[in-house]
């Protein structure tokens, strides 16, 4: 028999079929499921990411997409092993969101080991594009020198220029005072100490007393979730906020906010990257959201899951592949444009930018229900949100 | 002012005085395990589990009934409490004849069970609950400004811990549990329910750990996950103080607060493990704990 005819048979059922063929992606989103961070991240970062498939079509242009998920507890050692047995025994192609910087940066390094994709929306740390930045890594939502400059500037600005730091004692915490130390000082404010309090803490009374008697007007909460609702509540109970210091929470998501009460969390100042009211477009895609979440609005971080994975797809669609090496190039070759995020790009060091806000967290009057709680005080543009790319030391710029 | 380490006494002073109050929240529950274990023998990893649900049914008290702080105070430990009878009668009870390990890993996944439910339901953020008027605001001690809720917890606490622990070595129905775990079958022959006897003594045990979670609400915020990270200090908590031992729990909570508030000012990164460094040095150098007795 002719060995061509099979062969002409399976090209003109491809050809009928409409696109080149069929591409099998598996995607593996891995963040806390149960801990602290799980209702920023957690589930609600698997719809997002079913969604964009979904608002993809990827099954219509011949990609098949498998989602599975796991729960790293926010422990390195629990990610580094679930990662690596998603890439070797799994048949895992990218992994998605992570937060938890130290978890992070073990999911970048074994990426990199594994040739794979890692696309961050989670975790904070900028080394991720620093100092340790890799070729398989794009960290899409935020990072802790955006923050530094978003809610650092804006407080510095208003003249609290001497600071004290209550820092979660991990990369993350690490991090975000070390760059919003460097911004306090640029712009000729002080830091007079700081207190590393173990992570998930309960009790921060102790630490928020030395923050009192440092003598500083801004006391810079560098840490993430529970531990900054609980610091919040804390500081009122012990009069801080009466007595004339002011809190900074360097980092706050809309589920903090949420648990928090606007009672408690009203006139604070925050930076992020999405905010479900924002335009016509993150309201559509939010209240769909929602919907399939119990009604909690998404979080920037799902956000960043959402659009991450569309601009994924995009690239392998373009690419006609899964092999890490052409998708990567294609999708910081091609800008990425998205209903959350707008318009923007990728950058070599594997940054994602885009325009970044600066909120004011609304008084109960002035709140319209649940999840109505921002206003918008100003947007930072893209091209100052984000560290220069030369300043970050990676080693991928040249 | 003059400095103790070369940190001003005033700062020091506020320092021993949040150790204490966090030292009340550890007597309260190694005091409810103390309890259990010295007269059940079993070894309660439900405990913090418990203790959030105290903080939950609090919550629920008031959020769908409108039931405030001051009755949730009273309800909530008989409401807890008599979950716990339940377990003990369905479940713990075919235990007793077993070794320890065997209630350890059914309390343990009870635990676990219990906290995914919860979890399931409410998410891990938190849910808020107000402090109640009468205790809002604070005193300026002029070391530091204390909270009135603070203030009013480490009353709460102490009360509560001294009331039981003359309730079970001074009164005449501690003296019946006590002989009770001695020796069941001859306390059984004077015409004693022993099996009543010990059922309630757990529901007992189980309702302090939901009074120290109604305590906890309005401070910490009422999450799934609260009783988790506390339980494991809790139990270090009862081994340095001695298995079983009542008023061991009490003191060892009470000192190890205000240990761990000491090393949040001289070594903040070392305090979620001072309390277990401590409780290695005290297996080396005395094995059944502080106050324990050797068995």
């Amino acid at each position: 028999m002719n060995i061509a005819t099979p062969i002409l048979a399976a090209a003109m059922g491809l050809a009928m079929a409409g696109s080149a063929y069929a591409i099998d992606v598996k995607i593996g989103v891995l963040n806390d499921r149960s801990g602290t961070y799980a209702d920023l991240s957690g589930e609600g970062s698997v719809i997002a990411a079913q969604m964009a498939v979904e608002d993809f079509g990827a099954a219509d242009r011949g990609i098949n997409v498998e989602i599975i998920s796991a729960d790293h507890q926010n422990k390195p050692d629990v990610a580094s092993t679930i990662a690596r047995q998603w890439y070797d025994e799994e048949g895992v192609d990218a992994i998605f969101d992570v937060p938890t910087s130290s978890a992070a940066l073990a999911v970048n390094e074994i990426t990199r080991e594994k040739n794979k994709i890692f696309i961050d929306s989670g975790a904070a740390s900028s080394d991720l594009t620093g100092a340790q930045c890799s070729p398989n890594t794009v960290h899409w939502t935020y990072d802790t020198w955006a923050l530094a400059n978003g809610t650092g500037a804006a407080m510095v600005e208003t003249g609290a220029d001497k600071w004290f730091f209550l820092t979660a004692d991990y990369a993350f915490g690490h991090a975000l005072e070390a760059d919003t130390s460097a911004v306090v000082e640029e712009t000729g404010g002080e830091v007079l100490g700081s207190v590393r309090h173990p992570f998930p803490g309960q009790d921060f009374s102790s630490y928020l007393l030395q923050a009192q008697s440092s003598g500083a007007e801004v006391i810079g909460l560098a840490n993430a979730g529970g531990d900054t609702v609980n610091a919040i509540k804390q500081a009122a109970e012990f009069g801080i906020t009466q007595s004339g210091q002011s809190l900074a929470a360097l980092l706050m998501f809309i589920t903090d906010v949420h648990a928090l009460g606007l009672d408690a969390a009203q006139g604070l100042v925050l930076t992020e990257s999405f905010y479900w009211d924002l335009n016509e477009g993150t309201r559509q895609w939010s209240e769909r959201f929602a919907e399939r979440n119990g009604g909690d609005m998404p979080t920037m971080v799902h956000a960043g899951v959402y659009a991450g994975v569309l601009h994924y797809l995009k690239a392998i669609e373009e690419t006609g592949t899964i092999d890490a090496g052409p998708v990567m190039e294609a999708m910081k070759a091609m800008p990425t444009s998205d209903p959350l995020f707008g318009e923007g790009e990728i950058r070599a060091d594997g940054r994602k930018v885009h325009d970044m806000y600066l909120f004011r967290v609304k008084s109960p009057d002035a709140s319209e229900g649940a999840w109505d709680y921002y206003d918008l005080v100003y947007t930072i543009p893209a091209e100052n949100a984000f560290r220069p790319i030369e300043e970050g030391g990676c080693e991928l710029v040249e | 002012m003059f400095e103790i380490f070369g940190i001003p006494a005033a700062a020091l002073f506020g320092q021993l005085l949040l150790g204490l109050i966090n030292g009340s929240f550890y007597a309260l529950l190694s005091l409810g395990l103390a309890v259990i274990f010295g007269l059940l023998n079993i070894i309660n990893f439900t405990h913090g589990a418990q203790y959030m649900m105290g903080a939950f049914v609090a919550w629920m008290l008031l959020t769908y009934l409108g039931v405030d702080y001051w009755w949730a105070l009273i309800l909530v430990p008989v409401i807890v409490g008599a979950t716990g009878i339940v377990v003990e009668r369905l479940m713990i009870s075919r235990l007793y004849h077993l070794d320890h390990l065997y209630g350890l890993l059914l309390t343990f996944g009870l635990a676990l069970i219990i906290q995914g439910l919860f979890r399931n339901q409410y998410g891990v953020s938190g849910l808020p609950y107000s402090i109640p008027d009468a205790l809002q605001g604070g005193t300026n001690l002029g070391f530091m400004f204390l909270p009135n809720y603070r203030a009013w917890v480490v009353v709460a606490s102490v009360v509560v811990c001294f009331g039981t622990w003359f309730l079970i070595e001074k009164t005449r129905l501690g003296a019946y549990l006590r002989a009770a775990t001695e020796n069941p079958k001859m306390v059984g022959a004077f015409g004693i329910n022993v099996p009543r006897l010990i059922t309630l003594t757990y529901g007992f045990g189980v309702g302090l750990a939901a009074l120290a979670g109604v305590l906890a609400a309005p401070i910490y915020s009422v999450n799934p996950n609260m009783g988790a990270d506390l339980i494991i200090v809790v139990f270090a908590v009862v081994v340095i103080g001695g298995m079983g031992s009542i008023m061991g729990a009490i003191l060892t909570g009470f000192g190890l607060g205000i240990v761990e508030g000491l090393t949040r000012v001289f070594y903040a990164e070392a305090s979620a493990v001072v309390i277990f460094v401590i409780m290695a040095l005290v297996l080396l150098i005395k094995p059944a704990g502080l106050f324990g007795r050797v068995a």
